[in-house]
């Protein structure tokens, strides 16, 4: 059980934060354009499930998965959206997205003087903690390369 | 646990079969007094509901039915114009149905054609080598299954999130469309299904997968 990567979006579709763990392909295109196509991808499931939903929603979207790998998907009322992508055997992630949202963004980003919000993540203390929360999850296993 | 519809997509992307077998209805009728006040819009061609919740209606929700009689885009039965007619206090009191929007075929068949670029670019995002498309879409209401056969045609069924044995029911559809679609003479690859006893098996399929929650090898 592993995970491969994890972004975070803000509301105009700007990437805020990438970081990758156990990523075997990359997907060809600049780094530039696959978050665009992320975030693209991402604007046009939220629109498709609530079209396509029979009944009203509460949490919308909240993961697929393909036969390799599992996205999992949470968004707040502020439009910022946290994207991770996991191995097969990770069960519900959202309170896990929750969490890093909770401890980790707003504590270090949103209440850092110094951080415009708006522009890719600059901060070097946002980095290391979202990196050791996330080696320190339970389903977390870097499989030998 | 119930199988809300079924939706085949054809290589090209284009819609070829659609089946609602359960569609659950929330819809609420009130009468309201002048002045109305839940703020409406026009979206796509129909009246909803932009700003305003009460008593079961929901923002996005459109207007159904005037006076018991429905609608007819953002017309009433008659002709007039809805938000026109809403803003004359000499119609009041009025009992306004208001509901989520049904799908017409035109949204069904670009809803079809979306998820078919959804599905490609989810195997070409992936982390990981030799991924497929998306086979599995969760969300809180319901949950959408895919199944992509070898020669590019794609089996969706949108089924409740508790519905267990989908994966057994999407292979049934696939036997089913190759016994009652493929080996119909009279059927041409890739065009819209309309073949009768492709309908029968199927509407009798989802009974049975919604009955015994699995199906098992050989059914």
């Amino acid at each position: 059980m592993t995970i491969h990567n994890l972004y975070i979006f803000d509301r105009n579709g700007t990437c805020l934060h990438y970081s990758e763990w156990n990523r075997k392909k990359q997907a060809g295109i600049s780094k530039e354009e696959e978050y665009k196509l992320m975030y693209g991808m991402l604007f046009s499931i939220r629109s498709f499930v609530s079209k396509m939903s029979p009944l009203d929603m509460k949490d919308g979207f909240v993961a697929f998965q393909t036969s390799r790998y599992k996205l999992h998907y949470y968004e707040t009322p502020t439009g910022i959206k946290i994207v991770m992508n996991t191995d097969l055997g990770v069960p519900n992630c959202r309170d896990i997205l929750h969490q890093i949202y909770s401890t980790l963004y707003v504590e270090y980003i949103v209440k850092n003087p110094l951080c415009v919000l708006g522009e890719t993540l600059q901060s070097e203390l946002f980095n290391s903690r979202l990196d050791s929360f996330i080696r320190a999850l339970p389903f977390f296993n870097v499989r030998a390369a | 646990m119930a199988i809300f519809s079924v939706y085949v997509v054809n290589k090209a992307g284009g819609l070829i079969y659609q089946y609602d077998n359960y569609v659950p209805r929330a819809e609420v009728e009130k009468t309201f007094s002048f002045p109305l006040d839940l703020v409406l819009k026009i979206h796509d061609e129909k009246v909803v509901v932009s700003f305003g919740q009460r008593d079961g209606i929901r923002v996005g929700h459109a207007v159904l039915s005037i006076n018991g009689v429905d609608v007819n885009g953002k017309y009433t039965a008659e002709g007039k114009d809805i938000l026109e007619y809403l803003k004359d206090s000499s119609n009041y009191p009025v009992s306004i149905r208001f509901g989520r929007a049904r799908l017409t075929s035109n949204e069904k068949l670009m809803l079809a054609s979306m998820f078919h670029s959804l599905f490609a670019i989810g195997s070409q995002l992936s982390p990981e080598v030799g991924s497929s498309g998306i086979e599995m879409l969760e969300t809180d209401m319901f949950k959408l299954h895919c199944f992509q056969t070898l020669t590019g045609i794609k089996f969706i069924v949108l089924a409740d999130p508790r519905q267990s044995g989908v994966d057994g029911l999407l292979r049934k559809i696939y036997e089913i469309y190759s016994d009652f679609a493929l080996k119909n003479p009279f059927y041409s690859l890739e065009m819209p299904i309309r073949c009768e006893l492709f309908d029968q098996n199927l509407k009798s399929a989802l009974e049975i997968a919604e009955k015994a929650g699995t199906f098992g090898p050989g059914s």
